[in-house]
């Protein structure tokens, strides 16, 4: 899932000007009228992906769009127009408001944690253990984080579940074997089960943070760190004085990027839990899935799936609107 | 670390020589690696078991004898030759098919500067951001409509335009970097619009696009939901998905799941293991000196 945008911070990390504005579009040019005349002939380039992008995502984005202003048990049933309707009782939904708090908790454990945990973990192999026992260790050790990143989530899912199964999953077992004779039933109670999802889903996410914070710290001139050594800084001093502040622009590609995944989550939820027990881990991408495949309600299930659109690119237009404003901060 | 300099070096060591901190440092990044790769090591070690063994003794035992009787349940009831064919396929067209369409657009907006490109690419990156969610139903019923439902080619469809659009979104940004007087002089050559995409621009962007491969490929390789949506039959089913579909049936031992996944999982981790340099590298790609 959030791998997603590894590829996309590339451009930030190399050795561009550091006040250009980030993942964003590109800078807007001033009309060049030698090139404008020659433009038309461009258009052909564009023509393919044009093409794909009405049929693939235009189009069945609007609709989805109209399917949520009807009510439509889906197949063959008739479609009625029913206008707000079923955004209305979204907005009374007790299950929806749920999912979208759960969300919180998805972002904690998506964006929250494993950024804190990557930067400390990139920190320590990258100018510690790289140093200490050389550039293979740290390499090992990166390679270790990132592979939860690269395994299916079919196969990561089917692990977890089994690790935590409530008869003869490993926690339990080893809890067993410690003396407590009454471990939690990880997925299945309701008290418990958001939380061992988080566990899981910040083991799939580590791995992003760290490889990209170590990228980023290659880029750091080595200078900086000896001129603060010689002034007597120590490890925790450089490394908020310096490390923090040269890395911030991939903090920032990391944060957006697990953001926008921490409201997406699907497949982990339907893996491990199923939204339940008791709708406990329920999240809205899971919802939307429900009441498009298991309710047959198309209609109600497009007016999630629309929503949340919507709230995915708030996030996104906040988070970019924040970037660009400490972004002038810092050049002033 | 290419960029640490001697001194440098010498100065840290000197500093941190003797220090008990490393091995404090060491001993908690190493438990940390260790607790991450802990699922996998439980899952080689419980593939090899056979289900007798692992309901007497257990998943945290050693095997008591060496068994292939997981894999064979697994191959018995999965086609698997067939999904890892579904599996490549899929994945390598995606990749090699998204990068080019990238290109292609990319050239338009990042060199030609069509009308409105600040715009097109503002609206790729939004798709790039889309839940699959809003998109999957009239996926769905517009592949039945084409017959191309239980069929690898929709995936393949979708997926080549989903990361065509995040390549032109990246590639695009990359190529607004390519010197002007580059490009000029080719023209001066006499070169046309497409001699200066295929002979000037692609070589610039190589690097970057090998990574997009790479990326794209993984990515593919790995999507749930769509396949999981449109590729209902098991004879058009990827790796993954005809994994998550046999364990959706009760009565399968937890060591043929054990088994299957391992399976699964072999693929990328050859491919992590041959690309690692590539993937380590993306995140720095995109530099043209």
């Amino acid at each position: 899932m959030t791998i997603e945008t590894t590829a996309g911070s590339a451009r930030r990390s190399s050795g561009q000007p550091p006040d250009r504005p980030p993942a964003g579009r590109p800078p807007r040019r001033r009309a060049d009228p030698a090139k404008r005349r020659g433009q038309a002939g461009y258009w052909w380039y564009l023509a393919p992906l044009g093409v794909g992008f009405l049929a693939v995502v235009a189009l069945p984005f609007l609709m989805n769009l109209y399917i949520s202003l009807t009510s439509w048990r889906g197949g063959i049933a008739p479609v009625t127009w029913v206008g707000l309707d079923n955004y209305a009782r979204l907005l009374a939904d007790d299950e929806f408001w749920t999912s979208l708090y759960n969300s919180v908790y998805m972002i904690v454990a998506i964006v929250l944690v494993p950024t804190v945990l990557g930067v400390l973990i990139a920190a320590a192999l990258f100018d510690y253990i790289g140093k200490e026992f050389g550039g293979r260790a740290a390499a090992f050790l990166r390679a270790t984080y990132y592979l939860p990143q690269i395994v299916p989530i079919a196969v990561a899912g089917f692990i977890w579940a089994w690790v935590l199964d409530s008869r003869d999953g490993v926690f339990t077992l080893v809890l067993q074997q410690l003396g407590i004779h009454d471990p939690p039933d990880w997925l299945g109670d309701p008290a418990v089960a958001l939380y061992s999802v988080m566990l899981v889903l910040i083991w799939l996410q580590i791995g992003y943070p760290v490889v990209i914070f170590m990228a980023a710290l290659q880029r750091v001139d080595p200078e900086l760190y000896e001129a603060a050594e010689l002034d007597g800084a120590g490890w925790f001093r450089r490394f908020r004085a310096i490390t923090i502040p040269q890395i911030r622009p991939e903090v920032f590609v990391v944060v957006l990027t697990a953001t926008v995944a921490s409201l997406k989550v699907f497949a982990p939820i339907l893996i491990l839990t199923g939204g339940g027990p008791e709708g406990s881990t329920v999240v809205p991408s899971y919802y939307a899935y429900r009441n498009f495949f298991e309710l047959s309600r198309v209609g109600y299930g497009a007016t999630i799936a629309t929503v949340m659109s919507l709230v995915i690119f708030l996030a996104a237009m906040v988070l970019l609107a924040l970037q660009r404003r400490s972004d002038r901060k810092e050049n002033h | 670390m290419s960029r640490t300099t001697g001194s440098r070096r010498a100065t840290a060591r000197r500093a941190l020589r003797g220090s008990p901190w490393r091995w404090v440092v060491l001993a908690a990044v190493g438990v940390g690696a260790l607790l991450t790769a802990a699922p996998f090591l439980l899952l080689v070690l419980n593939a090899f078991k056979s289900s007798s063994d692992y309901s007497q003794n257990g998943p945290l035992a050693w095997p008591t004898s060496f068994s292939l009787e997981a894999f064979e349940g697994y191959l018995a009831r999965v086609d698997f030759p067939l999904a890892l064919w579904n599996s490549v396929t899929i994945s390598v067209v995606v990749a090699f098919l998204g990068v080019t369409l990238g290109l292609l657009a990319a050239y338009a907006l990042g060199i030609g500067r069509v009308r409105g490109n600040t715009a097109v690419v503002a609206v790729l990156l939004l798709a790039t951001m889309l839940p699959h969610e809003a998109l999957i139903y009239p996926l769905f019923y517009g592949a039945q409509a084409l017959g191309l439902l239980n069929s690898v080619w929709s995936v393949v469809i979708v997926f080549v335009v989903l990361q065509g659009a995040f390549a032109t979104y990246l590639l695009s940004s990359v190529m607004s970097t390519v010197p002007r007087s580059l490009l000029e002089a080719a023209a001066l050559d006499g070169a046309n619009r497409r001699q200066v995409l295929w002979r000037v621009v692609a070589p610039i962007l190589l690097p970057t696009m090998s990574v997009l491969v790479v990326f794209f490929f993984i990515w593919t390789w790995n999507e749930f939901y769509i396949p999981l949506v449109l590729l209902a039959d098991p004879a058009s089913q990827t790796v993954p998905i005809a994994l998550s579909t046999l364990r959706g049936q009760h009565s399968i031992d937890i060591t043929v799941v054990n088994a299957g996944s391992l399976l699964s999982l072999i693929p990328t981790v050859i491919f992590f293991v041959l690309f690692q340099r590539t993937l380590s590298r993306g995140v720095t790609a995109g530099a043209i000196k």
